[in-house]
């Protein structure tokens, strides 16, 4: 089963696999969010949307249905 | 002064990496702020004294994270920075960034060096490298990114001199790029660069992909041999992307160190606090309450000597400049009419004091995280939060404030629910209304009933915003991707020349740009007020004396007598004469008629309106205007004119009615078309009219 951004766990980090390139705004591009870079899900926000994401070393916030479409592989924490 | 012997020099960056601050310092109050023609997109200038008698333009252009632009503001960067015609096509560019977040900057550096422009980079916040364990090698950082290096702190004020250096010599930095990004297609680049020999590719490929204007290019015969498809162009700059970062990352691996032992971090620890599920509403609402107690509070004083010092005034030249009518013009129309509007200053100042606080602190940003899924099943977005927060002082500086919402629809329905939050300007008019038909009771021996009912009309208000957004976002059928993308900044203590300049800047535009509108209409006011057609108004004084010739007036009575007949068959009388069929079923008289027609530019003229009226015609000068409008009798009905029924109906009616020019204008001006404008006054007023009307319609029997 695909992991999706959006089912990360708050603390939990990933590297950013493949996305629909149409689904996802430029903007997020540029701030980092591109395939093999690390996202790391730092708060929720209270009902479950927005993400706060510290991605690449960028901090923003998304909504769920923009997370949905970016496919990641969870990093394993020891 | 603006002059071409200066260097041109544009500040460009992304947002919260302090571009504000360094144009602040490079530039003090020596600035002005003008807008883009045809658009509102803030323009600021500013000028700078360089060493060796050399002057800079500095020109700090809107903040964007790169050169693909997603709203009005970023085009502008793009604009500029292919037109080599515009006079303020920089002959240097800085490229303003943050220490603790290169990575991310230096995306946009890449892309502005791919234009060939002498690009400076500035590496902002240096004062907190220490403290975040952060160490560059600037020499070699210079000799990759192929640029000058100024690492200064716009807080302490570091680096600025010798940043100021490098702009004098300007001409030796190199111009070429430091990437080449036309590898991720180079087939389609090569054929580019044979079509268009004398073009720059990077140039071209902008042309291709952005939505702007462009002159000197013939955009369709380049779009149309080489257009590729919406995906595929976004693949591509989905794959110039990655080849940027790919390089920046190569750069920064050398040429940055980060020891993660030194960092510190109170980010995490505050987020934590400030999003959580309970403490980070009820914060939330403590800084909101703090801050509507401090504006109301503070403003007191200085509007109430706004508005003695204007009346004085008033009085002051209607005493000491020869009788007439000009002088008559400038006691009743002009004088009381910019005292209209500068009385606003002291509420307007410190809510763009806060606001700017706020914003300069970071703390925005988790409001907006905070609130984005509760605003968006009424079609707003975390983002109006903002607005609807400042609409409690003023519509005007609020819908502004709606500029940095990405999705139209989301922005559109902001503007056009704003004007329902109880502004400051509805206040007077809620006050006395509320003292004449609400008892001074007090239920359950604690609540009083007069501020109860205030506090309802704010809420009522406010709820009237969300239901009216809830019904636009199902009848408005405006395509465009929702997308919702928000920095999260670092938070920082505000800078207070930040803050005094944004203050300052925003007072003025709300002065001179509103101002000119509410002093027209009360201009156009006095003269309806002062003058009629007829025999009637031409002939009052006569009529009066005639008609009270049994028992003879004293000097005031007289005096009143003649200005109130004056008053009932002037234009704006006779136009709330004319009007009273329409009014009478909300119950209202011809007097209030008038006093609403005259509100219709700002609605607290309502107020000094109906003192006007009630103070003439009674001889008793010791008598308040609250009481003359309590004693007030409808001639037919033989019922109190300000009853229980009657008030509701008018606090309902200016609770919801669009009466303010000045929002108008602004909605015309943000939405760039009459429809939103006179869509809202129609959507408003009637909603005003048939809720007073209902809301009398039931009461008036009860009574």
């Amino acid at each position: 089963m695909q992991t999706t951004l959006n089912t990360l766990k708050k603390g939990e980090k990933a590297i950013i696999k493949e996305f629909d390139v149409d689904a996802v705004p430029l903007k997020l591009l540029e701030m980092g969010c591109l395939p093999g870079n690390v996202v790391e899900l730092l708060q929720i926000a209270p009902f479950g949307d927005p993400l706060y994401l510290n991605i690449n070393g960028s901090h923003v916030a998304i909504r769920v249905e923009t997370a949905k479409e970016i496919e990641v592989d969870v990093i394993e924490n020891n | 002064m603006l002059s071409s012997h200066n260097i041109n020099v544009a500040l460009i960056g992304n947002p919260n990496v302090g571009k504000t601050s360094v144009f602040n310092q490079l530039t003090g109050l020596n600035q002005q702020v003008g807008n883009y023609p045809g658009i509102t997109v803030e323009k600021k200038i500013g000028f700078c004294k360089l060493p060796n008698n050399y002057k800079a333009n500095i020109l700090d252009l809107p903040g964007t994270y790169s050169l693909n632009a997603s709203s009005i503001d970023e085009n502008v960067v793009i604009e500029l920075l292919l037109n080599k015609n515009d006079k303020l096509y920089p002959d240097v560019a800085l490229v303003v960034t943050d220490v603790e977040n290169l990575k991310r900057n230096l995306l946009l550096f890449t892309q502005i060096k791919d234009l060939e422009i002498p690009t400076i980079l500035v590496i902002n916040m240096a004062d907190r490298m220490k403290h975040k364990g952060i160490s560059l090698d600037i020499p070699f950082l210079e000799e990759k990114l192929k640029t000058k290096i100024a690492l200064i702190s716009s807080r302490k004020g570091t680096g600025i001199e010798e940043l100021k250096q490098l702009i004098v010599n300007y001409k030796s930095i190199p111009k070429e790029p430091c990437l080449n990004a036309s590898v991720i297609d180079e087939e389609y680049f090569e054929t580019l660069r044979k079509t268009f020999p004398n073009q720059l590719l990077y140039k071209l490929w902008l042309v291709i992909t952005q939505d702007v204007n462009f002159l000197n290019l013939d955009r369709n015969e380049i779009r149309n041999s080489y257009t590729k498809s919406h995906s595929d162009l976004k693949r591509l700059q989905q794959k110039e992307t990655i080849k940027r970062y790919q390089f920046i990352n190569d750069v920064l691996k050398e040429g940055l160190k980060i020891d993660t032992s030194i960092a510190k971090d109170f980010r995490s620890v505050l987020d934590r606090v400030l999003t959580h599920k309970v403490w980070g509403y009820a914060i939330f609402f403590f800084i909101l309450f703090g801050i509507f107690q401090s504006i109301f509070e503070w403003s007191k004083i200085p509007m109430d000597f706004i508005d003695s010092s204007f009346a004085s005034l008033s009085a002051l030249a209607s005493e000491k400049l020869p009788a007439g009518v000009l002088t008559n013009l400038i006691a009743q129309g002009i004088i009381p009419g910019i005292g209209g509007i500068l009385i606003f200053i002291p509420q307007i100042a410190f809510l763009f004091m806060f606001i700017s606080i706020l914003e300069e602190s970071g703390y925005m940003s988790r409001v907006v995280f905070l609130m984005d899924k509760i605003m968006r099943k009424f079609g707003l977005s975390g983002k109006s939060i903002v607005p609807l927060i400042s609409g409690t002082a003023c519509a005007i500086p609020a819908i502004m404030a709606t500029r940095n919402i990405e999705n139209w629809k989301e922005r559109l329905i902001t503007i056009l629910v704003t004007p329902f939050t109880t502004c400051s300007a509805r206040l007077p008019v809620y006050a006395i209304i509320i003292a004449l038909v609400i008892p001074e009771k007090r239920v359950f021996g604690i609540v009083n009933m007069q501020g109860l009912t205030l506090m309802l009309l704010y809420l009522l208000g406010f709820g009237m915003a969300i239901f009216s957004a809830y019904i636009l976002n199902k009848i408005l059928k405006i395509k465009g991707k929702t997308y919702f993308v928000v920095e999260m900044p670092n938070y920082k203590l505000p800078m207070f020349k930040n803050v005094a300049i944004n203050v300052i800047e925003k007072t003025k535009a709300f002065i001179f740009g509103a101002g000119k509108i509410i002093l027209a209409i009360s201009i156009v006011l006095w003269f309806l007020a002062s003058y009629g057609p007829g025999e009637k108004f031409k002939n009052a004084e006569k009529i009066v004396i005639e008609k009270n010739q049994a028992k003879p007036l004293n000097t005031s009575e007289l005096r009143n007598a003649i200005a109130s007949q004056k008053l009932e068959n002037s234009y704006i009388g006779l136009m709330g004469k004319t009007i009273e069929p329409v009014i009478s079923p909300l119950g209202y008289d011809w007097k209030i008629g008038v006093a609403i027609i005259s509100s219709f530019a700002a609605r607290e003229v309502f107020v000094g309106t109906l003192a006007t009226i009630y103070s003439v015609g009674d001889s008793n000068n010791d008598t308040t205007i609250r009481n003359k409008m309590q004693a007030e009798i409808h001639p037919e009905t033989g019922q109190k004119i300000f009853n229980f029924a009657s008030g509701i109906s008018l606090l309902l009616f200016y609770a919801f009615a669009m009466q303010c020019a000045s929002t108008i204008a602004i909605t015309k001006k943000e939405t760039n078309s009459w429809k939103w404008p006179l869509g809202q006054l129609l959507f408003m007023s009637s909603l005003a009219y048939l809720v007073a009307l209902i809301a009398f319609q039931i009461l008036k029997n009860r009574i």
